[in-house]
């Protein structure tokens, strides 16, 4: 049950600067915008319900990223996403080929592209740490995993993007792959 | 230190995650490096590749208001009608309020990725070994290069008595849209002018010259085309040569 005594609009007032973030969270967990529309719809519904149950002062941000996340994973889209996870290390082990040109018009389809195309696992941790710039401390509390963890699933998914990216752009343009 | 100890923090460093010392020692480290300013460079336009690319989705006009409205009655109904017979009506105000921050953080967030994708442009022009296609300091050499190649036309301004020279242009594209890129040079500093079809939101900018990532910008809409002045150059320069193309007819 919610807590009565918090103040009328905590809630309001905490939640909805993040909706355009929540919203193009989701709708890269769920390439769909429909689909992405019922989950943020469902965090906002969760977070609203146990919104009594979250402590004021700490973390609200990662509090409605990982209810959003969750409620993800455990729709029929995010499982089925989420039982292709060991993709990631194949996907991370191909060496890099090196490309040495600059990215320009191009490079944000491609990394668009690319980004679509990565395991769940692995485009979710990079929209957290790139798009949301949240700290690795921040990271673990919305995924739920050890500071550890964050850093090396990150650097896997770097990894990944990166020989994504650099297989599309063979014969275009690219950001040096070291 | 050995670069192979700065490889392990390589990330870390780039995500603004080493203590400040450890932080500081890599700094140095990098400055005497180049193989490793060249990886730190890599991460760091990696980075900025996905913060771009990542930023691709925007909630429905639809949405937005449904969820909205959605939110404000189950917060209310959160309450007990006693609280509710008190704060309902400065609920309702701030929930407004805070709807509207939404719209508008909405438009503002739109428009400094605007600006970021047109510094980006701007930085990689001058970055570029041919910065633009049509090299003439002659408007009236520049503006017919683009005849036929973006699908509308625009006037150039005299520049004579001021201080600003042309040095050429080039077709840029934003957001998948043809437009000119015309480079002008003022004293030692270069800066851009971008000119693209408005696209529906010529109530949306401001008007006002602003500040970001070290740049300054401009923008204005007139005869159904957008301008936007970028340059790492003092606002007064920007407005004056905002003036001139304002006035060029």
């Amino acid at each position: 049950m919610p807590d009565q005594s918090l103040p009328a609009t905590t809630f309001a007032e905490l939640a909805l600067p993040l909706f355009d973030q929540l919203y193009n969270f989701a709708h890269w967990l769920t390439q769909d915008r429909s689909e992405a529309e019922d989950l943020v719809q469902e965090t906002y519904t969760k977070a609203l319900r146990g919104f009594g149950g979250f402590q004021i002062g700490t973390n609200f941000r990662a509090w409605m990223f990982r209810i959003l996340r969750n409620a993800f994973l455990t729709s029929r889209t995010g499982l089925k996403a989420s039982s292709g996870e060991e993709e990631l290390d194949s996907l991370a082990s191909v060496d890099p080929s090196p490309e040495d040109v600059l990215i320009q018009e191009v490079e944000r389809d491609i990394v668009r592209q690319a980004l679509t195309e990565l395991p769940v696992a692995s485009r979710e941790i990079l929209l957290l740490c790139e798009v949301e710039e949240m700290k690795y401390e921040e990271i673990a509390q919305v995924l739920q995993i050890p500071i550890g963890t964050v850093m090396s699933r990150l650097y896997r998914a770097r990894q990944a993007l990166r020989n994504l990216v650099s297989e599309k752009l063979k014969g275009k343009t690219a950001w040096p792959v070291s | 230190m050995a670069c192979e100890l700065m490889r392990e923090k390589l990330d870390a460093y780039v995500d603004g995650e080493l203590l400040p010392s450890e932080a500081r020692q890599f700094g140095i480290h990098v400055r005497g490096c180049s193989a490793c300013a060249v990886d730190v460079l890599d991460r760091v336009q990696m980075k900025k590749a996905v913060s771009g690319a990542g930023k691709a989705y925007e909630a429905s006009t639809e949405f937005r208001r449904r969820m909205l409205g959605e939110l404000a009655k189950a917060d209310r109904g959160r309450k007990s009608w006693g609280w509710k017979l008190v704060l309902a009506p400065a609920a309702l105000v701030l929930i407004i309020s805070l709807g509207l921050m939404l719209l508008v953080g909405r438009e503002k967030s739109r428009h400094e990725r605007t600006f970021g994708e047109l510094a980006d442009l701007h930085v990689m022009t001058l970055a570029s070994a041919t910065p633009v296609d049509v090299v003439s300091t002659d408007r009236h050499t520049v503006k017919p290069w683009f005849e036929g190649k973006i699908p509308f036309a625009f006037n150039l301004p005299e520049l004579q008595g001021t201080d600003f020279t042309l040095i050429g242009g080039k077709v840029a594209y934003l957001g998948q849209s043809p437009g000119a890129q015309l480079i002008y040079r003022i004293r030692k500093h270069q800066v851009s002018v971008f000119i693209f079809q408005e696209r529906g939101e010529a109530n949306a900018w401001a008007s006002d010259p602003l500040s970001m990532l070290s740049f300054t910008f401009q923008t204005w809409s007139k005869n159904g085309l957008r301008y936007y002045v970028v340059g790492d150059i003092p606002v007064s320069d920007v407005e004056s040569l905002s003036k001139l193309f304002r006035d060029a007819g």
